[in-house]
Order: C-alpha cells, then structure tokens, then sequence
C-alpha cells in the first residue's frame, strides 16, 4: 500500500529520541508547553524552547521553577481549553504525581513524554521504568515506544487519542532514557499541514450538558459560560465522578488501534495493531513479554533463535494502560513458556508487566507456565547474551515442566 | 437553575456532566445553617466604607446600591465582617436570640 | 550491519565523530543509530561512542560489544584502555597515532594481520588545518579510508549541516587531508 504521503514527500532526518518528539510536539499545534528539564528529556524542552525563540511555533512557553508547578499550569491551561503538551523523567514526574491524578480526573487530555528514567536512591540518571510505574494508577493512558520514530509517531498520535471525544483522558507517551532520548536514528517526519489535518487543527474542547447553564457547552473555563471543575465531593458524589474515569479508560484500546491505522494510511508506518506489537508469537513454545527499547533487542535474537528452528516468539506491549488484557490472553493462550520482562519491580511483589500478565491468563486451562525477569535497573545494559540466556531458561522451563524460581534477575552480579 | 427534585434521588454517574463538573451551583447549598454566631448590622454606626463585603469569604453580603446587608442563606458566621468593620456596626450575636 | 566503536576523550568530539558519520549514512540511504556510552561527560575523561549502520532498519538497542570497526581519537588511550576488546576477528582498527607501523602494532598489543589496523596523525593534521587538538572530523577521513562506510560526498554533507560556514570548510578539507595520509599497516 503507497501511504497517502508517500515517503519522497516526507522529511529525513538524523535525530535523538528528545528531538524526536520535540519536533512532534512543534507540529501538533500545541498552545502552551510548561515543563522544567530534568536528564534524559532536557533536550525537549531545549529544543522546544528553541523554537519558541526562533518564532517558529506560536506555542505560550512557560518556563516553570519546578515540574509540580509544570503539570498546574499545563493542567490550567488545558482547563481553558488549550493543546498542552508537557515532558519529564524520573524524580520530576515523582513531583507531578499528585498534579497527574487530577489531570485524568478532570479529563483533560494533556500529552506527557516521560523519558524513562530510574528514581532515586541511589542518584541514577539511566533508564528503567519505575518512574513511569509508578503513574501507573493515576488514570493516564501509557504508551511505551521502541525507537526514535515511534517516539515521534507517538506523541502526534497522542494528542489525537486524548482528544477523541470517546476518551478526553491524558496520555503519558515513554521512551527509554538516553537508549532512545539521546540516540541518533534515522526517522521520517511528516509534513507540518500533513501533522495539522491528522489532528483536526487546534484543540476543539468536546461539549457536556450543564444544569445550571440550560444548556450544553465546552468543557473549559469560560466566563461566558462559567463552570466549576473539580471542587469538593464528599461521599455522596466522589464515587460518581470516578466511575467515567474507568469507563473512558475502556474505549482508549479501539481509539488507540483506529489512529494506529490512520497513521499507518497517512504514513506507512504502523505498529502492530496499537496495543502490541507481536513478533512469531502465533506458533511459539516460548514467548517474552517486554516494553519499550528492549523490544527490539529481544526481537532481534528472536530472530536469530527461529533460524536455529527454535519456536520463540516476542509480545511487545505498546499500551499498558489501559491494558490490553483480551489481545495478551488471546496471543499466548497456546503458548507454553511465557517469560516476562520488566525493568521495575513492585518490591514485595513482581514485575507490573507480569502481574497484568498473570491476570490477563488467569482462568484459562493449561495455561502458560511464567517466569518474572527484572531487568535495566539503573540502565544496566541488555545485550544480546542476556537475551539469549532468558530464551535458554524458558526453553528448559518447558522441558522440565518445572518454573522454578518465579522472580529473577536477569544481568545483575550476585555474592 | 438547579434540580430540586435531583436533591432527593441523587444521580448516578450515567446522567453527570464530563469531567468532574459538578451538575448543580453551589447556590443550591444553602450553607447558612453552619452559623452558630449571626452578624448584625447597626446602620446608624455604619459609614458604607464596604469593607465587609469585600473581606465577606462567602459574598454573603450584598450591596443593593445604597447600603450592605446580610444574605443569611450562605452566611456561616465566620466573623470577618465584624472583625474587619472600622466603626464596629457589625456585631455577632448568638443564633436565636 | 556493521557496528562501530569510538574511543576518545570529552572534548574531542567523539560523540560529534559518530554522529557525523551516522548522517552520511542516512544521506547514503542506509539506516543509522548513533549514541554514547552515556554518562556524566567530563573533558578529558576517556569515553565511547557507538554508530550501527545497516541497509535494513535496525532494532537492536543495546550497547556495541563485538564491533566490526573500532576508532581511536586519542593515541593515549592505548596504554589505558583495551581498544581491541571484543573487535571482531579480521576486524578493523583505525588510530590516530605518529609513530611508526611497529610501535603502533606494539602499543596495540596485536600481531601483524590480527586485524586490519589503520593509522594517521590525526592530532597533527588537526592542528595544521583547525588549529585545535580536535581529531573527530580528521578521524572520520581516516575511516573512510579504511572502510568506505559513507560517500565523500555524503560525508562533506554532514559536515556542513553540522557545523556551517568557514568551520565547515576547514572540516571538509581536513577529512580529504586525513583520507589521503592513512596509512595501512
């Protein structure tokens, strides 16, 4: 299929995955951009400002003292009914935490890049996923990218599912820290008027019907039309107001796979079906579970194994939240040994890509046997060998029949 | 502007506005009968200087063009009013007396 | 896919060398990845960069333990650090470096026909043409020798998107003077 902007007509070029999405975010029409830079994403917010210097946006920059403030004011500015579009890591998304609650609470749909970064202690810069673990519970659509450009993709994608009436929810788009914010890679950009229609133009706030007004109006502060968002509830209406939240949170999957289509008739570029990205799972013995980068490493032996006529497969999920528990069951239902990798840890517990995992298999007959592998603490390296050392575990899991010990390290040094 | 009726069989979250809205002003909730104290004013001391109804955190005071007074709906009692009122015309008096 | 090592030290442009080299290559057609050894970047401190660069799109991501090509910016990281690590067999060495054939294959630790070492006096030329101990443009010159992983012209490209005017000049023709004076040992 020749995509409506064939790729002559679209724009090559060498940039890091901060750049990337820098870029995206310069062509979504973004109104106003808060954020305050933090290692790995500072290069967004340098680049964003870069353009706001250069007059080459019209986007309000709002140079915040800290991303506490960040996530307010782009949360007030999408309340007035503004495009915003926010980036952060690791201890600063631990200082917007309180603020994202109420982003997905009042439906604002803001985008987020978190370049995926370890949170402290000790001090690390490098990548790992427990910053974006642990937003997991804030209502905010995830999605985890595997290169540069699907970190570019993405965040245009983005702003088009938190805006679709269907959803009005945040979206968190990650992309590993340093292996993919400051690596260079060769990505095709579309055209600004390509990016612009995609998107419909500017932000178009969606309509509710309010009582006290008679009548329907645009969700945003308005003193035409002035609404409250968000003051007290106690116990007679909280529980009402959380409700739409997990309902909103149930159509993301259907809109996330329709733009992924969109994309992919627009650009030539799609990734799976939107929600994941499966790579020789249909007749795999064995499959590993991953998100982010690492997905590409782990495909790339996959690869190898299958031309020694080994039977392994990879399931990349893309979006964890809300996550995609019917196509996960259906995928691996058949398969024998599922290992699943995490680079976070619930401590006491597993890895959040295996719990959701394990759910999303439970009740089945005979279902896979599963083995939970932490990984990347810190932005410790995954090369190939270690990789490979996860599909021999799997593959003498199947044969012995026996999991073993479910929760293990993968490349840490031990006594 | 509000839905009595809603007051009595309160909604389900099928019928509620987008977003955290609430669907009712918060004119409906008539938060005067948190008072304990009841501020009164003594026109023949007050100088219209409308210190009160500025300070007032609840704009229960109006202004009807020529002179303050209290909307006794939405008072709570706070005592600001008198606290702020330079020729002391506010005072608080116990409710019911 | 061929995988690249660099090795130089803060300052020197190590990362900036790998980049310039990437971008060719896209120029060129292929698909390219190019990143450092990350970490907090301190002048002088040795430090590695990492180019990938294949005629298909590349997936992995991790960082580079058996390369094809391994480039050193600074002749006295030699003695420090174990440049051949994981080279691949018949793989290719290109080093800034002035002594002579044997000194350099001594000071490299490796038998003649090991692997395919290059060498060109990087810092002098540097300092002839840029007038600054800044060996990253004069190093990708001596790569292209060794290995044509990118047209000239692809090159001269880079290099001027990179860095404009008068110092993309200066670069272009210290690439070409690089070229010409690498030597095979």
């Amino acid at each position: 299929m020749i995509p409506k902007v064939p790729l002559d007509k679209q724009i090559k070029k060498a940039v890091n995955g901060d750049e990337a999405t820098a870029y995206a975010a310069k062509q979504s029409l973004v109104d106003v951009v808060a954020a305050y830079p933090i290692t790995p994403q500072t290069i967004i917010v340098e680049k964003f400002s870069e353009f706001v210097a250069n007059g080459e946006v019209y986007t309000e920059f709002v140079p915040v003292e800290s991303e506490h403030s960040a996530m307010s004011a782009v949360i007030g500015a999408a309340a007035a009914g503004a495009r915003a579009f926010t980036a952060t890591a690791s201890q600063g998304l631990a200082l917007m935490l309180e603020n994202l609650y109420i982003a997905s609470a009042l439906r604002l749909p803001l985008v987020l890049v978190v370049a995926n970064r370890a949170l402290s202690a000790p001090i690390n810069i490098h990548c790992d996923h427990s910053d974006a673990m642990m937003m997991r519970d804030a209502g905010w659509v995830q999605i985890f990218a595997e290169n540069t450009q699907e970190a570019y993709d993405t965040t245009i994608q983005a702003f088009k599912i938190a805006e679709d009436p269907e959803v009005q929810l945040p979206v968190a788009v990650n992309l590993d820290g340093f292996i993919l914010s400051h690596t260079l890679e060769d990505i095709y950009m579309l055209p600004d008027e390509e990016v612009q229609k995609f998107l419909g133009g500017y932000r178009k706030p969606v309509k509710t019907y309010v009582d006290y007004l008679g009548k329907e109006v645009e969700v945003k502060l308005d003193p035409s039309n002035p609404i409250s968002i968000g003051p007290l509830d106690l116990y007679d209406y909280y529980f009402e107001h959380k409700v739409p939240q997990a309902v909103a949170m149930e159509k993301v999957k259907e809109v996330v796979k329709r733009v992924n289509e969109e994309w992919f008739e627009l650009s030539g570029r799609k990734y799976g079906d939107g929600v994941i990205d499966a790579w020789g799972v249909e007749d795999a013995d064995v499959v590993v579970a991953v998100l982010g980068s690492t997905s590409g490493t782990v495909r790339y032996v996959a690869k190898e194994l299958r031309k020694e006529g080994k039977k392994v497969g990879v399931l990349r999920i893309r979006l964890f939240r809300p996550f995609p528990f019917d196509e996960v069951r259906d995928l691996l239902k058949e398969v024998k040994v599922v290992g699943v990798m995490d680079r976070a840890l619930s401590f006491g517990s597993f890895g959040p890509s295996f719990l959701e995992i394990s759910t999303a298999l439970q009740g089945i007959r005979n279902s896979p046997l599963m083995v939970n592998y932490i990984y990347g603490l810190g932005g410790r390296d995954v090369p190939p060998s270690h990789v490979k050392q996860v599909f021999n575990e799997l593959e003498e899991i199947m044969k012995s029949g026996e999991v073993g010990k479910r929760l293990r390290f993968l490349g840490v040094r031990e006594r | 502007m509000g839905d009595k009726s809603s007051v009595k069989e309160p909604r389900g979250w099928k019928s509620l506005p987008l977003g955290a809205l609430p669907y009712r002003l918060s004119l409906d909730y008539k938060t005067g009968d948190w008072r304990a104290l009841k501020p009164v004013i003594d026109y023949g001391k007050c100088v219209n200087c409308m210190l009160c109804w500025l300070y007032c955190p609840d704009s229960a005071i109006l202004w009807d063009g020529k002179k303050v007074f209290m909307n006794y709906d939405y008072c709570k009692g706070c005592g600001i009013c008198s606290d702020v009122c330079p020729t002391k015309a506010i005072k608080m008096v116990p409710e019911g007396e | 896919m061929l995988e690249i090592r660099w090795h130089g030290r803060g300052g020197q442009g190590v990362w900036t060398a790998s980049n310039l080299l990437a971008v060719a290559a896209m120029i060129d057609g292929k698909h390219v990845q190019s990143f450092p050894a990350f970490g907090p970047e301190r002048s002088g401190a040795p430090l590695m960069a990492f180019t990938r660069i294949s005629d298909e799109p590349i997936e992995i991501h991790s960082m580079i333990y058996e390369p094809d090509v391994v480039v050193v910016l600074d002749p006295t990281l030699l003695g420090t650090s174990n440049v051949t690590e994981g080279l691949k067999k018949g793989g290719t060495l290109v080093i800034n470096f002035s002594g002579s054939p044997e000194e350099l294959l001594k000071a490299l630790n490796i038998r003649k026909g090991e692997f395919r070492v290059f060498y060109v006096q990087a810092t002098k030329l540097a300092m002839d043409i840029l007038g600054r101990p800044i060996m990253n443009t004069a190093m990708v010159g001596a790569l292209l020798k060794a290995q044509p992983l990118a047209s000239e012209k692809a090159v001269e490209e880079a290099v001027r998107m990179r860095f404009g005017g008068k110092l993309a000049e200066l670069n272009t023709q210290l690439i070409k003077k690089a070229l010409e004076e690498t030597k095979e040992v």
